[in-house]
């Protein structure tokens, strides 16, 4: 992407954006559509994905087969740049387990973790958004009013019909595969915007007529890849993980779908490398802008705007508010309700694989895809639940895998002793024989999961760091169980063998934050006692401030975060613009 | 932006963040020699293997021999020096990784018992023996309560997977273990009618 050149920031920006992900790639967006002008601030470098992506590159092709490692947590192709787990230079600080005591998180390997909480950063122009998953799910209307169905959690300041045009138009700019089904609390999306879902493949076509068995439905994926041309865009070529990103901008990023034309508009300055510090605040309690630290010269420099944006991710933006401190907000800006940081939540995560025996020896054939699964499980059992059923409150969807992937460096039998002749033909006979369940759950928000300002700990750059509170109640943890015991049902009724499904709800459950879906830290509300934002995204207290990540969300729906951050960012947006031209804000 | 600068700061960063890694992993810092890992920033378009290999010639000649018996041709491929799997044993052993490196104590031991095996056997090296001799070693170690599975098991899993993984993630891999892709669909077909058969699906 080009960048401003010197590297200087203007005095006449209506807006600055901080981050370039989904949150920010969006803002600036629809800032820029809606005419105004805007500098976006991003901490990482600039990332080029027409040139910088590994397509067809073959594990042969990269170190050590493309393994994950210290460095690479994700494999060598993977679209994280000087990130992952751990960010060189820029640490989080959590608890191990069986200790109290604070240290630097060290972990990479998320299955292995004993921290209270992992966190995934990368550092580049379009963030997360260049790697993740490209699941799309819209949260549904009882997803919006938790509270008020259950009597758990919080509601949010709004309901799914405020949300479904944006849903509508976000769908229509990303571009969404997968089909309508008219199933509870999983909404159907405008008609026509979809694309056509792909063919199942034939693993997911067995695991379909095995969950179908014991009653739990199997439908088409939605996914942020593009099966037909839109907007210049072109459709999948089914082949190269989209966890690489991707060159041809198949499927969905913001380096590749939302900068380029907002660059287009001639209103979008770019800075990569500037890692914002504070927002900075007038005499008159409005905010001025922001202080950032220049990564290439480890200056601190002062960007001004009318209104400031965060998009820096959940965690980061609430620490970039705590950090903001002044007199008239000595715990951090907009804090006054305390609540900057609180209500951290992931999504429950859990995994069982098992073999089918009817996949061994399967006629070799092209099973790449879109690389993603073509057909998932929705959330099946909300009247059990609601009527109290399941022991635990809320939903999950199930992520399907399995198939004739491009061999790693896991290829292996399962009889540790043969070799020779026999060996190879027992890896032909197993290869693509393997399925694997993983059980994406909606965690209700509690009091003991937050992020605060550490009170020693800096970064490289000066930056006090956050550290990481973290406890599952045993909502998330019964239901990372059901999903042990619901994964190791749909094998055995595909005739299959199950691994041991686990009993045990401590080891049941993933980590806090391994699942990448942390949201929450500057939740949205009603009422400015004990929320961060009103409905538009505005902090209560200071309002030229807004955030557009996944902090505004006051719950976590089984349904992958991406897709609300987006279509929020897209309500909230429209709204600030609205509003500047009124003249009511900046 | 300087992207010459940008690198040259970034490696150095790489070096000074690696040797901190291995400190505090316990392992040894490399002090003389700087060995750098991929870091975390790598060009993803060019394959460099920025370690030096530490496995010996002595070394290398059993882990072909080794390789080829645990990989050998037939209908569906090559055998495993065909396509550079020693070599690639060599990288993974040599990265600068606790995983890796954790590889390499049990690979080193294991290749030396096997010479020592062999030489007590047969009075030759491992890679020198007849190929029933060096069968016979390893079908001993696969065999229940013998002291060479005593001894070597570990080693002999640990070494056949690597060599797979090093194996089947070539072009020719693929095509000896039956994975077909990583080329252009214009539209993606499913599974053909052989495959819905084989599945009762048809």
């Amino acid at each position: 992407m080009p960048l401003i050149t010197p590297r200087k920031s203007a005095t006449n920006y209506d807006v600055i954006v901080v981050g370039s992900g989904a949150g920010g790639g969006m803002a600036a967006y629809v800032l820029t559509q809606q005419g105004l002008r805007v500098l976006m601030l991003e901490a990482g470098r600039n990332y080029e994905p027409p040139s910088e992506t590994a397509m067809f590159q073959n594990n042969s092709d990269a170190p050590l087969r493309g393994t994950p490692t210290p460095d690479k947590p994700f494999g060598f192709f993977d679209a994280t740049v000087n990130g992952g787990w751990k960010v060189p230079g820029e640490p989080y600080m959590i608890q191990r387990k069986g200790s109290q005591a604070w240290e630097e998180a060290s972990d990479w390997e998320a299955r292995k973790t004993n921290q209270s909480f992992m966190w995934w950063r990368p550092r580049m122009l379009g963030g997360r958004n260049n790697h993740w998953g490209r699941i799309s799910l819209r949260m549904g209307p009882y997803d919006f009013k938790p509270k008020s169905r259950d009597g758990l959690g919080l509601d949010w300041p709004f309901e799914y019909k405020d949300m479904e045009p944006w849903y509508d138009k976000t769908e229509a700019l990303v571009g969404v595969y997968g089909d309508n089904q008219g199933l509870e609390n999983t909404p159907d999306s405008l008609n026509g915007t979809l694309q056509p879902p792909p063919k199942p493949r034939a693993h997911e076509m067995l695991i379909r007529r095995g969950a179908q068995r014991i009653g739990i439905p199997v439908i088409p994926s939605h996914m942020a890849i593009l099966t037909k041309p839109i907007n210049g865009r072109a459709a999948c070529f089914y082949a190269t993980p989209c966890g690489r990103g991707c060159a041809i901008g198949a499927n969905f990023q913001s380096t590749t779908v939302l900068l380029p034309p907002a660059m287009a508009t001639g209103k979008l300055d770019i800075m990569t490398d500037a890692m914002v510090r504070e927002v900075t605040l007038g005499k008159d309690g409005k905010a001025t802008g922001v202080l950032y630290i220049d990564k290439q010269t480890g200056k601190e420099e002062r960007a001004v705007a009318r209104v400031v944006v965060l998009a820096a991710s959940g965690c980061e933006s609430a620490r970039i508010l705590l950090n903001s401190k002044s007199n008239l907000f000595p715990n951090g800006l907009a804090n006054g309700s305390g609540k900057v940081g609180r209500y951290l939540m992931d999504s429950v995560g859990s995994n069982l694989g098992g073999h089918i025996p009817a996949l061994e020896n399967c006629p070799p054939h092209n099973a790449d895809g879109t690389s993603s699964m073509h057909v998932y499980t929705p959330w099946w059992l909300y009247q059990e639940q609601l009527a109290g059923k399941l022991g635990f409150a809320r939903g999950y969807h199930i992520e399907i895998g399995g198939g004739r992937h491009m061999p790693e460096m896991g290829v292996s039998v399962k009889d540790g002793n043969i070799y020779g002749k026999k060996f190879k033909d027992e890896a032909r006979r197993y290869y693509g024989s393997s399925v694997s369940f993983s059980g994406r759950g909606e965690m209700i928000p509690n009091d003991d999961c937050y992020c605060e300002i550490d009170p020693e700990k800096k970064d490289k750059w000066g930056i006090p760091v956050l550290r990481f509170h973290w406890k599952w109640s045993d909502h998330e943890k019964k239901q990372a169980v059901h999903m042990q015991q619901t994964f190791a049902a749909i094998i055995e009724a595909m005739g299959g063998k199950p691994g041991r499904p686990e009993t045990d709800p401590e080891k049941a459950i993933m980590g806090g934050g391994t699942v990448i879906h942390e949201v929450g830290t500057t939740c949205m509300g009603e009422n400015p006692m004990n929320s961060v934002l009103n409905q538009w995204a505005q902090a209560w207290e200071v309002p030229n401030v807004f955030v557009t990540d996944g902090g505004p969300f006051v719950s976590n729906a089984d349904k992958n975060p991406t897709l609300s951050i987006m279509a929020l960012c897209m309500r909230s947006c429209t709204y600030l613009a609205e509003e500047m031209r009124k003249g009511n804000i900046g | 932006m300087n992207n010459d600068q940008i690198t040259r700061r970034e490696s150095l960063k790489r070096v000074i963040g690696l040797s901190i890694a291995l400190s505090a992993a316990g392992m040894p810092a490399f002090a003389n020699t700087p060995v750098r890992g991929i870091g975390t920033d790598p060009n993803l378009l060019k394959k460099e293997i920025p370690w030096p290999l530490v496995l010996t010639d002595a070394e290398m000649k059993t882990v072909k021999v080794l390789g080829d018996i645990m990989i050998p041709a037939d209908e569906n491929g090559p055998e495993a020096s065909a396509v550079g799997v020693p070599d690639f044993i060599n990288e993974w052993v040599s990265a600068p990784y606790e995983q890796q490196q954790g590889d390499l104590k049990v690979i080193r031991q294991g290749l030396a018992w096997l010479d020592t095996e062999s030489q007590k056997r047969f009075s030759r090296k491992y890679a020198d023996a007849a190929p029933e001799q060096q069968t016979a070693i390893l079908d001993d170690i696969v065999k229940q309560g013998t002291d060479a599975r005593k001894q070597a098991y570990t080693f002999f899993k640990l070494f056949r997977d690597r060599a797979a993984g090093g194996y089947y993630s070539t072009p020719a891999g693929w095509k000896a273990i039956g994975y077909v892709g990583n080329t252009p669909m214009a539209e993606f077909p499913g599974p053909p009618p052989e495959v819905l058969k084989h599945l009762g699906l048809a």
